[in-house]
């Protein structure tokens, strides 16, 4: 039973998470006036992508090829480590947060060096905006943690989600809201949505992922938008996990309550991405900044 | 009390960081209108049915002037000056928002030290306090906008209050109605002179006035 239960997150993620990704387009559709694509679309988008041969240009190396698979297989390790909410994850050791702050930082660096390796000075563009604005985004998913890690006086992700109960958001609730906004702000600049960066954009010369995975096609493209889909996955469970603190003990509650929670979270990215336009490219670093002060206030007000 | 302190003390906190990070005048005179109602609340909470009336007018009053009042004021004046609406900071937002992290580190770290000698003082307050006398001090010097600079000397004016309000529980009440007189003459003064400014100047941007140096 216990094997069953620490199976469950990694296994959920695989299969549910690109929905997320649908649910998102879904409500930026209706907000639209739009139907929208269906659910399934982003599934089948990477089937298709899958059938399909790769091109790579002339320029290219190995580096190029590699970019895409050591991005998703970082991912794969990560989820074993990220807990769902109550839902322990198959791996828990000490310190194992910095591990995935650092797997995530591995992934950025493989798609970067990718971009780099085509030699387009549009790709190298793009990746010197990831990196200017992941430097900002690191810091401040570390002092999430960091705040969380305070709160509930653990450092592993396993223990640290099972102590966010509902007496430890009464105790300490200005704290956990601050950190909650950092996550929240997070997971959309992590994962390029609306006000940092537009995931739909192909043509504009603002864009920060797009310009990155241009080059790729094929399955590789398939890996990149898989990817995607788990580390918003990823974020978006450390932060669902944190605002609904539900720990019954009840697998199939707590698992209930969980998917709900993502659920509403894709809604909120979509009506976040409805109503607000793109921040201009010299605002981005103020927002992420702002949002990493945001778990300093918060750490400090529980160091006092 | 100490539950509804702690909350005070965390949106005071954020209302600064958004005063140090905000580009937009009329976006920086709206929080600085929300930071006067919520310290305005502080004489309710900590003097929680002890003081009665006096502690309702201090409240009262002050709410109505720098919740109220001076941001009123203070949009009129922006509305009337016509200029450039963005902040422009001698500073940088990211490096402002830099500063509060390492104002409310000292402020702490003051507080701390303060302690045993205010031991009645909430702590909270009392950092509340601190902090926005330094981000107030900060807003004042690093601003070009005299708007801004009138809303970085309100924000000291807050902290001063907030500190008096824990810190000295007998206070008469005709000091710190007084006290609260000089704050709104202080701003009548300045719109009066921001009025002046932008006439002779077409700006209210401070560094015009070195102009005046013959």
């Amino acid at each position: 039973m216990a094997a069953f239960a620490s199976v469950i997150s990694p296994v959920c993620a695989l299969v549910l998470g690109p929905l997320l990704l649908a649910l998102i387009n879904r409500t930026k559709a209706f907000v639209a006036g739009r139907r929208g694509p269906p659910l399934l679309q982003p599934y089948f988008d990477i089937a298709k992508y899958l059938r399909r041969g790769a091109v790579y240009g002339d320029a290219t190396s190995w580096v190029f090829r590699l970019g895409p698979v050591v991005n998703l297989t970082v991912l794969f390790a990560a989820l074993l480590i990220v807990p769902w909410g109550a839902i322990r994850s198959p791996l828990s050791f000490s310190g194992d947060l910095i591990v995935v702050a650092g797997l995530l930082a591995v992934g950025r660096f493989a798609i970067v060096l990718a971009a780099l390796d085509t030699g387009s000075s549009f790709e190298g563009m793009g990746a010197s905006r990831e990196v200017h604005f992941a430097a900002l985004a690191e810091p401040a998913l570390l002092l999430a943690l960091a705040v969380l890690a305070r709160v509930t006086g653990a450092l592993s992700l396993t223990p640290i989600y099972q102590g966010i109960t509902a007496s430890a958001w009464v105790a300490a609730l200005p704290t956990l809201a601050l950190a909650a906004m950092t996550l929240l702000v997070l997971a959309l600049v992590e994962n390029s949505r609306i006000p940092v960066d537009d995931p739909t954009t192909h043509l504009e010369l603002t864009m920060i992922h797009e310009v990155m995975v241009l080059d790729h096609s094929g399955p590789d493209l398939g890996y990149i938008h898989y990817a995607a889909a788990l580390k918003l996955w990823i974020l978006g469970g450390l932060l669902v996990g944190l605002v609904m603190p539900l720990r019954s003990g009840a697998l199939w509650l707590d698992g209930s309550a969980m998917l709900l929670g993502m659920a509403i979270l894709a809604v909120v990215i979509g009506m976040i991405e409805s109503a607000m336009a793109r921040y201009r490219l010299v605002h981005v670093p103020q927002f992420i900044v702002g949002a990493a002060t945001l778990s300093v206030v918060g750490f400090i007000l529980i160091l006092v | 009390m100490f539950a509804l302190l702690e909350t005070v003390h965390a949106l005071g906190l954020l209302s600064c960081f958004a005063l140090l990070g905000t580009s937009r005048i009329g976006a920086c005179i709206r929080w600085l209108s929300f930071q006067g109602i919520l310290f305005g609340l502080v004489p309710l909470i900590v003097h929680q049915g002890g003081l009665g009336w006096r502690a309702a007018l201090l409240a009262g009053g002050n709410i109505a002037l720098k919740g109220i009042g001076f941001p009123l004021l203070l949009l009129r004046l922006r509305a009337r000056a016509e200029t450039n609406r963005e902040v422009e900071p001698f500073v940088s937002f990211v490096m402002s928002i830099l500063f509060g992290i390492f104002a409310l580190g000292l402020s702490v770290w003051l507080t701390s030290e303060l302690k045993p000698a205010l031991h009645q003082a909430p702590f909270v307050m009392l950092d509340s306090s601190i902090f926005l006398i330094l981000v107030g001090l900060f807003l004042i010097i690093s601003r070009r906008n005299a708007l801004m600079q009138v809303i970085g000397y309100l924000v000291l004016e807050n902290g001063i209050f907030v500190f008096g309000v824990i810190t000295v529980v007998g206070t008469p009440l005709l000091v710190e109605l007084g006290v609260l007189l000089d704050a709104f003459v202080g701003v009548f003064v300045m719109g009066i002179a921001i009025y002046h400014i932008n006439r002779e100047f077409g700006s209210i941007e401070v560094d015009r006035l070195s102009a005046l140096k013959g």
